[in-house]
């Protein structure tokens, strides 16, 4: 996810840094990744507190809220985290994706969701280089791959564009 | 023009050395940098003439860079820190026998096994050769990901050129990182320097011997005053430092690689607040910027060194500061990289404690 949202930024003409955690991480752990974007020289690609996070598991909100910037946003997966925010300095935007893939026919694009929601709500970048991104990832594979990323990148942004979360 | 791709580190000094005219890699895995191996193993079979080696050890990879050196290839291993000290014997004969060739060290937690995260603790076995004997290692420290592409291009061309190996220093970050870089144009084989010292059999001309065995002493002395004048050459000529901001600092931060960009990061913040501090961020930790250290203390009494060890390069600066201004030390060891905010923190406590906000007198 990071990383088509790395590729799409550039695409668009940004500075991007991504950097993946490296070391051991179990099922159902925290694994994450950083990516900076700017219009100007990225200097660090470590982030004291990031401006946006995307939320997959209840271990990681419990990581991550605390780094938050004050006035910063969540994308959070409310299918599997139910509980909402400590701080009250943050705002969240809350997306059933575990529910929104089963519709769209695989539990494997929870994460192309929650980026659709992502992309929609915070612009910076376009779902066409988001699209655009990931036909350079899945090119070796079918169209029908693309096709159902596709579509559960529009469900996502629908459903934070039609107000839901 | 060809477009910019994101690659990780790994991967952009692979390519970039297949790019450079490098066709011969061995290597043995070790983390953070198998992925390095894992790109030369599949990008190497592409090339024409090509030769990609798992070794079976360490010490036989880097054994196996020496004899292509010497059959004329652009060679190269890489490793990461325990790796490294493995390595030493083969690269302190690469130093006796005046062959070129390109060594990445992904620096790791450490000493003995240590951990997989980014540290710099590998310094002092960089820039003080690691190996045995009167010799010295070029160690280039990239920072970004074009800076990867740019001194893997240039490692290779100074090992040529001063035929001795060269060290990319980087960690499992700047390995793991992915940063939009173009990559250079491949460089054709028939435009690379002419060797006239290979061994690439005596056919109508003199026999050449490559040997780092001097019984003599008086030989062996003439040999080391001979790398000496070598190091000497490269000392005057090869320094590479950047500045930002130091024009009207009242602080300077010394760091490099991943470091640099952590530091650099923490500056913009201070600046924001309105603390004069600049950094200072060596390219070549092997010549030392020495220069530059020199030009930037004319203005600035204070400096602020930031390592991920307990202190290596500041021993450095000081020595090429010479006790004329005031060097400070923050160090974090055993894999843990700083927040911006943190060395923020740092710099703005020093700033003031050492009374840098008001204007000089």
């Amino acid at each position: 996810m990071g990383y088509v949202f790395a590729v799409a930024a550039m695409k668009d003409g940004k500075n991007v840094t991504y950097l993946p955690s490296y070391g051991a991480e179990m099922r159902g752990g925290t694994a994450n990744c950083t990516v900076a974007v700017s219009d100007d020289e990225i200097f660090s690609p470590v982030a004291s507190t990031p401006d946006y996070a995307v939320i997959m598991n209840k271990p990681s909100l419990a990581k991550y809220e605390n780094m938050m910037k004050s006035g910063g946003m969540l994308f959070i997966n409310s299918s599997i985290i139910p509980q909402g925010l400590f701080r009250s300095d943050l705002a969240a935007v809350r997306i059933p994706a575990n529910d929104i893939a089963r519709e769209v026919g695989s539990d494997r694009v929870v994460n192309m969701i929650m980026l659709g929601a992502f992309t929609e709500k915070t612009r910076l970048t376009s779902l066409e280089s988001i699209i655009s991104s990931l036909q350079e990832n899945v090119k070796a594979k079918s169209a029908s791959v693309m096709k159902l990323n596709k579509k559960a990148l529009y469900r996502g942004a629908e459903y934070v564009s039609r107000g839901n979360e | 023009m060809t477009d910019k791709v994101l690659m990780r580190g790994t991967h952009v000094i692979a390519e970039t050395a297949i790019r450079a005219g490098c066709r011969f890699y061995a290597g043995y895995p070790i983390t953070p940098q198998n992925e390095l191996a894992e790109y030369m193993s599949g990008a190497m079979l592409k090339t024409d003439e090509g030769t990609f080696i798992q070794a079976e050890s360490e010490i036989a990879a880097v054994n196996m860079v020496i004899g292509a050196s010497m059959a004329g290839a652009r060679a190269m291993t890489s490793s990461s820190s325990p790796g490294i000290s493995l390595k030493q014997e083969g690269i302190s004969f690469l130093a006796a026998q005046e062959l070129p060739a390109v060594i990445v060290n992904a620096m790791r937690g450490g000493p003995g096994l240590g951990n997989i995260a980014p540290t710099q603790g590998d310094y002092f076995q960089a820039t003080r050769g690691g190996g045995h004997g009167d010799y010295r290692t070029i160690v280039l420290a990239p920072a970004k990901g074009q800076e990867l592409a740019d001194l893997t291009i240039k490692a290779f061309d100074y090992a040529d050129h001063y035929r001795s190996p060269v060290i990319i220093l980087i960690d499992g970050m700047m390995g793991q990182m992915m940063e939009p870089v173009l990559l250079p144009e491949p460089l054709q084989l028939s435009d690379l320097p002419f060797k006239d010292w290979i061994l690439d059999g005596a056919r109508r001309r003199p026999s050449r011997i490559i040997r780092s065995l001097i019984l003599d002493p008086a030989l062996e002395e003439e040999h080391n005053w001979k790398l000496y004048r070598k190091y000497e050459n490269i000392s005057r000529e090869l320094q590479i430092a950047e500045t930002y901001q130091t024009d009207d600092a009242r602080l300077v931060v010394v760091a490099y690689g991943t470091a640099a960009r952590i530091a650099k990061g923490a500056i913009k913040r201070v600046r924001e607040i309105g603390l004069k501090v600049g950094l200072l961020r060596p390219l070549t930790l092997w010549p030392f910027p020495v220069k530059a250290m020199e030009e930037a203390s004319r203005f600035v009494k204070e400096f602020l060194v930031y390592e991920m060890s307990t202190g290596q390069m500041v021993e450095d600066i000081r020595l090429a500061l010479k006790h004329r201004s005031e060097v400070h030390f923050h160090g974090r060891p055993g894999g843990i990289v700083s927040t911006p905010d943190e060395i923020a923190k740092i710099i703005t406590s020093l700033y003031y404690r050492r009374g840098l906000e008001e204007e000089p007198g």
